[in-house]
């Protein structure tokens, strides 16, 4: 992957090989690598980084799932799993997913490398904040990881920390613990609003000459919207984590009801971001996707203004969800009323965008390479996710699979899709770009069936048993008899099974990534026959991205347009 | 190290400089963090009526000493604009100095204002309302602190003639600071 010198193909323009000499005298392996500002290796920073804690977030659903299908037994490579362990697991899990695996392979590394490239310009508007974000990102995992090894380990109050359990040692039990968890995430959130503003005000002003709003690629739309809602949501967030810190360290009793505190209020911060952070990390895998599936169905994406629209309804309405996440925290019925309507109106623009997906797939002439498997999978698995979330949108029936298996089934069917199936469509899909090799297709099917049945396998029964009552915050069953029968244990078993063919199945990930680097064919400029710019220059990009810089003089997907000499018209090609 | 700026940094798709977009990027960040913190206030304050015995204890001739130095220093931050409009660098890092000054006058009587109200009890553990006072205005010390620096790097660059864009949008990023005291001292101040 880190063959960034030496074009592999014979076409690429003489200023690239000029380009290339005069950069490789002067960057030692530091500067190049390390210490670099640009976009595409703080991109592969970001990738790698967040891989590496998928692994580690992955590890912890290793470790809980097996407690939970074998309770109190020795787990190898975890040994055995003590009650404070598993809730730091299960917290660290959730945390490290969502804001250490999702956020920065799917917003930071793909904005880092799709911007720049699919709008046409050399590099982000700020190279050095974005080096800077990168860093405030490493030393966030770091601190997040150093918790584990403090005294009375990491925290283990769950990735929403609510008071009085994150506030008080007493009750957490984790006195350093979960103040450098707080930390940790407040310090992720300064990175990703460095590198926020970075997006936004690239894709804003950086643009190629050209390329109008409604030029701009459906994915850079997605990742610049997220962008925003995410700095517009986590405000209140930052000024509450620095509240539980207070009240954490300096004995403040902001959230401490028998001192005048208010514990629902932390709730309200939490939620105001966690609602609008599910469409920040969705609206990426969605832009992914559909990058995909328009080029592979061949055909002009159907409705793009109609899905830049939606996008923006998407972003307003989900301000106004968020307190359907506390039905049962005492809020006001009427209140949750207005909630669930918001709520159930959410699905309308995120089904909207289903339905233009599957819009484009019509009449198309498909091609199933593994990136579009991929991207199919995804409209599937969260169409799945998004059904069973009008259960919990309702307040009436919310109470009843409040906290149960059902929640947990409910947001890992979104939150799969998302991190996990859309990313991976993203890799196979720009891999060729960013190294200049191509994937093997046949490991690649494999992974991706591999992934999907364990991944059905391992959610599906938690819906069943989520609806037959089983507690989401339990850590050994055989002290809650209502809740040991065989049927549910069986369940849970078939869960965790599904799990580790899930983590298995990654092997052939790697396999693939190692046959690439070793055995790949040259990927050439433009393997997909794509329209948009990241397929105008050279694979892997030179410094610089483009020789000469290019100019826009259409959409982002003129494909099989009567009449063109070709079934694609790239975006910079000068009309005949 | 030396550092070229990109293409991308000088290009205008949306009709104003990069660094300008960006900074009305930031202010928005900061926007939503002051103001999520003070709704919280607001609701809590709202709901908590015997806050009010807690607030009479803040002294409004230091919040309103400070809310003058920081709106003068806030006029010698447009000077130094209009200095750096036309050319003039010197100029434009004198004014930038003088609204460091202000900044620096403002945390002085700050420091004194806080010694005098802990030294007599009044901590940030004391109730709900002195835990919102310090913590509010805390950060917003901590906004004049990262706004003073600001200005000092961009005033020793302005006084070399260089960068001298960069002095506007410092005195954008002031003029937040000030917003935000002006929020803050009627909250904190003067409801009682």
């Amino acid at each position: 992957m880190t063959t960034t010198t030496a074009p592999h193909h014979a076409d690429a323009p003489t200023a690239e090989h000029v380009h290339d000499a005069h950069d490789a005298h002067e960057q030692s392996f530091f500067t190049k690598y390390l210490w670099s500002t640009d976009h595409k290796v703080i991109g592969f920073q970001y990738m790698i980084t967040g891989l590496l804690m998928a692994i580690i977030g992955g590890y912890m659903a290793y470790g809980f799932r097996m407690q939970l299908a074998w309770p109190g037994e020795w787990i190898p490579g975890v040994g055995f799993l003590s009650s404070g362990r598993y809730n730091a697991f299960i917290t660290t899990h959730g945390t490290v997913m969502i804001f250490w695996f999702a956020m920065p392979v799917l917003i930071a590394a793909f904005g880092n490398w799709l911007i720049p490239l699919m709008t046409g310009c050399d590099d982000m508007a700020f190279p050095r904040i974005n080096r800077l974000s990168y860093q405030v990102f490493l030393i966030s995992a770091v601190v997040l990881i150093g918790s584990f090894f403090v005294d009375g380990g990491a925290f283990g109050g769950a990735w929403t920390a609510y008071p009085p359990l994150s506030s008080k040692a007493t009750m957490n039990l984790t006195p350093l613990g979960s103040t450098l968890w707080v930390v940790a995430v407040a310090l992720e959130f300064v990175a990703f609003l460095l590198g926020g503003i970075n997006f936004i005000t690239t894709a804003m002003n950086a643009r190629a000459p050209g390329m109008s709003m409604m030029n701009i690629p459906i994915v850079v739309w997605m990742i610049v919207v997220a962008s925003i809602l995410f700095m517009v949501s986590v405000g209140p967030l930052v000024a509450g984590a620095a509240m539980l810190v207070f009240d954490q360290q300096l004995g403040t009793h902001f959230f401490d009801p028998g001192q005048g505190g208010d514990p629902i209020l932390w709730q309200h911060l939490f939620w105001f971001f966690g609602h609008p952070e599910v469409y920040v990390v969705l609206l990426p895998a969605m832009g992914i996707c559909a990058e995909i599936i328009t080029c592979n169905a061949r055909k002009k994406f159907f409705g793009y203004k109609t899905l830049i629209y939606t996008v923006f309804a998407t972003g307003i309405i989900s301000f106004f969800v968020w307190a359907h996440h506390q039905f049962v925290a005492g809020i006001d019925p009427r209140m949750a009323n207005v909630f669930t309507i918001t709520t159930l109106i959410i699905s309308i623009p995120i089904a909207e965008m289903l339905f233009l997906f599957i819009a484009t797939l019509a009449g198309g002439q498909i091609r199933l390479n593994v990136p579009m498997l991929w991207a199919l999978s995804f409209v599937a698995e969260f169409l799945l996710g998004g059904v069973t979330g009008i259960f919990l949108g309702a307040s009436g029936s919310d109470i009843y699979f409040h906290d149960t298996y059902f929640v947990i089934a409910h947001f890992h069917y979104t939150f799969v899709p998302i991190a996990v199936i859309a990313c991976f469509a993203g890799f196979t899909h720009w891999i060729p770009k960013m190294t200049g090799r191509m994937m093997n297709e046949t490991i690649g099917k494999l992974h991706f069936w591999f992934t999907i049945i364990g991944f059905n396998l391992v959610f599906l029964p938690l819906f069943i048993t989520g609806a037959w009552g089983d507690h989401r915050r339990i850590y050994n069953y055989d002290h809650f008899p209502d809740l040991t029968n065989a049927a549910m244990q069986d369940l849970r078993i078939a869960s965790t099974v599904g799990l580790l063919i899930m983590i298995a199945a990654q092997g052939f990930f790697v396999w693939n990534l190692l046959w690439t680097w070793l055995k790949g064919p040259p990927a050439g400029d433009n393997p997909w026959q794509a329209t948009t710019l990241e397929w105008a220059t050279t694979s892997p990009p030179g410094h610089g991205n483009f020789h000469p810089m290019p100019t826009v003089y259409r959409g982002p997907y003129e494909y099989s347009v009567p009449g063109a000499a070709a079934d694609f018209t790239p975006q910079h090609l000068p009309p005949a | 190290m030396s550092f070229a700026k990109p293409i991308a940094t000088l290009r205008t798709s949306a009709g104003l400089p990069t660094g300008r977009l960006a900074l009305w990027w930031l202010l928005a960040s900061e926007v939503v963090i002051f103001g999520g913190l003070l709704a919280s206030y607001v609701m809590q304050r709202l709901g908590h009526p015997e806050w009010a015995y807690d607030a009479e204890h803040t002294n409004v001739w230091f919040g309103a000493g400070n809310t003058i130095i920081l709106l003068t220093s806030s006029l010698s931050a447009v000077l130094a604009h209009q200095a750096a409009q036309t050319g003039d660098g010197k100029k434009a890092a004198r004014y930038l100095w003088l609204t460091i000054g202000g900044a620096a006058w403002f945390l002085v009587n700050k420091a004194i204002e806080w010694s005098g109200e802990i030294s007599h009890g009044f901590t940030i553990t004391k109730s709900g309302f002195w835990s919102f006072y310090y913590t509010a205005a805390g950060l917003h010390g901590l906004h004049v602190i990262a706004g003073a620096t600001a200005m000092a790097i961009v005033a020793l660059d302005a006084a070399k003639n260089k960068e001298l864009q960069r002095v506007e949008y410092v005195g954008i990023y002031w003029h937040l600071v000030d917003v935000i005291w002006i929020f803050l001292f009627p909250l904190l101040y003067i409801a009682k």
